[in-house]
């Protein structure tokens, strides 16, 4: 059996969560992995722009807080470290992990970059097609930030194998971050199908940490979780056969039961007979959930097909200005009031000509369900006196114009509605992704060792 | 004797996650109780979620059944206003949007004691 826990399930997790799950590893004597999660499309493509302006920078910024206080126990306990927090530059993560095990007094660790994902300015977009999931999403113009494509789990694999004790990767499939521990630790073959399956099941359970043990969850009356404060990340004790039992770190909060796994089995899933990775198309249409003890779900049953031939890409842009500024209507006729605020801003963009594109939410009223258009807001009929925060958004490739239309909401405090306070604004540059389909000869997965230099 | 019906709102019965990818967004709906499957394979269509999001432009949902689990998987294209990276709204990633779904009202069957299914509670490890 082997333990392999979640240390982080998104860029901005909590810092502290890595520690009991480390220790728990610890604790059962046998070695094990612990992986972290850290990079999504934006993420990358803000490590690709910060690496730009900055050759040591792009890698994961809360690195140092989620593993400094858990290197030194993983390498007395022969916990291998996979993440992707290398994002847009993997040596700098490791030279970054090198600093901290000298400060610590580990010595030269054996620390392996995966390489690879990173096509930028190495393939021709116009020979590759946009993946359907974007659907009716405009082709994006302007300067191209960077391509990056899903790995698989086999560089992770081979760098353990190789004596790795930290991993540090770029973009790969996330599922492979833990895929790739169990290859190296049982020897399951390649085209051992069910076997890929099963890893990256466990993987597709790990990689989002508490969001499978309590986290993303509660719902007061309906699913209640203990301690919300203090969720236990979670940890798969994986069998050689390739089922595993789901729980948590010990003397955690949270909850492991059939309702959080099924809820993350189904998590960001679209046809669940073909759920596509780098490594295999898993079929979770067979699952059997078990729950086996407190805290522990039995997971078996995953299929496996043949992997898809072709690796998914993120291709990120510079996009436009997001301008958002809030102000709020409270008591008698509040929503009246602000309704009127609406409609002023929305003439004086007309008004002034500023060609932005521009939404407005009613916060208490209809927020985040409504369409940019504000179509349920138009229908919604309680007038009742409340509390109401207007948020307006503004989208444009002109920072000029967004940031015009920021001012006018602040003008509504002297020429708006009655009563209207607190205004907040910000204008900030976004970057834009969309994804495309690469075929693999174009892509050319491997790991090497860090150098370290003394 | 033929069951009597009531109807409540869809989460009562039933609990769900949803996650985005690029301008797709996907809500699983899986019922806290098995019994309660075929209320959600009669009640909880492809038609009535579309119609949920029609606001929004969404003219494509796929259902996805998943018996052993009780669970029932929507992918909704088109539904996030341009997706993380473009989108105007609070939400950019839709994560609240599985409670769009879950506030739908639907037809259950009258408990045998009468009334709604109850709340459920928090399962202990059996």
């Amino acid at each position: 059996m082997y333990r392999i826990g979640s240390g982080a399930g998104f860029s901005g997790d909590r810092v502290d969560a890595p520690q009991s799950v480390v220790a728990s590893i610890a604790a059962a004597g046998q070695g094990g992995a612990i992986i972290f999660e850290t990079l999504g499309e934006r993420t990358l493509a803000l490590g690709q722009i910060a690496r730009k302006h900055h050759p040591e920078r792009g890698y994961e910024p809360l690195l140092e807080d989620l593993l400094e206080p858990v290197l030194a126990q993983c390498v007395a306990n022969n916990i291998v470290i996979v993440g992707n927090f290398g994002q847009a530059n993997p040596p700098a993560a490791a030279a970054v992990i090198q600093a901290m095990a000298t400060r610590l007094g580990l010595g030269a660790l054996r620390i392996a970059l995966v390489e690879g994902d990173d096509l930028t300015g190495r393939i021709d977009l116009a020979q590759t097609e946009r993946w359907d999931g974007d659907g009716r999403l405009p082709d994006l113009e302007g300067d191209v930030i960077a391509i990056n494509a899903y790995l698989g789990a086999a560089p992770i694999a081979e760098a353990i194998r190789a004596g790795a004790q930290v991993v540090v990767t770029g973009r790969v499939a996330d599922p492979a971050l833990v895929l790739g521990p169990l290859v190296a630790h049982f020897g399951w073959a390649w085209n051992d199908l069910d076997r890929m399956a099963s890893g990256t099941l466990a993987g597709h359970l790990l990689e989002c940490g508490s969001q499978v043990s309590g986290g993303f969850f509660a719902d007061p009356g309906f699913k209640d979780v203990p301690g919300t404060a203090d969720i236990g990340f979670p940890i798969a004790e994986v069998e050689a056969d390739g089922s595993f039992v789901i729980t948590k770190a010990e003397g955690t909060g949270g909850v492991v039961d059939l309702r959080t796994v099924k809820e993350q089995l189904l998590y960001e899933i679209h046809d669940p007979a073909a759920y596509l990775t780098p490594d295999v198309t898993l079929d979770i249409t067979a699952v059997e959930l078990a729950q086996v003890g407190p805290n522990r779900v039995l997971v078996s049953g995953a299929r496996g097909h043949a992997a898809p031939p072709r690796l998914k890409a993120t291709v990120s842009f510079y996009g436009d200005w997001l301008g958002e500024a809030e102000i709020s209507y409270a008591g008698p006729n509040a929503l009246a009031r602000a309704r009127l605020a609406i409609t002023t801003i929305n003439e004086r963009i007309r008004m002034r000509q500023l060609g932005v594109r521009h939404r407005a939410d009613v916060i208490g009223a209809v927020s985040a369900f409504d369409s940019d258009e504000g179509d349920l807001l138009v229908d919604y009929e309680d007038e009742a006196p409340g509390d109401y925060r207007v948020r307006f958004a503004f989208g444009s490739n002109s920072q000029r114009a967004v940031e015009q239309a920021v001012q006018e909401v602040n003008a509504l405090y002297c020429c708006g509605p009655a009563g209207g306070g607190g205004v907040r604004q910000s204008v900030r540059p976004r970057v834009r992704t969309i994804s495309h389909m690469v075929p693999r000869d174009l892509v050319e997965a491997r790991y090497r060792f860090a150098e370290h230099h003394p | 004797m033929s069951a009597r019906f009531t109807t409540t709102a869809l989460h009562r019965i039933a609990h769900g996650r949803s996650g985005d990818k690029g301008n797709r967004l996907n809500v699983n709906v899986i019922a806290y109780d098995v019994r309660h499957w075929p209320v959600l394979l009669a009640e909880v269509t492809a038609e009535r979620v579309a119609a949920l999001f029609a606001h929004r432009g969404v003219v494509q949902v796929t259902r996805y059944e998943l018996p052993r689990l009780g669970a029932l998987n929507f992918v909704i294209e088109d539904a996030l206003e341009g997706g993380v990276n473009s989108s105007l709204g609070l939400d950019t990633h839709g994560k609240c949007l599985s409670y769009l779904v879950l506030g739908m009202e639907i037809r259950v069957p009258v408990e045998p004691g009468g009334g709604l299914p109850l709340a459920p509670q928090l399962q202990t490890a059996r």
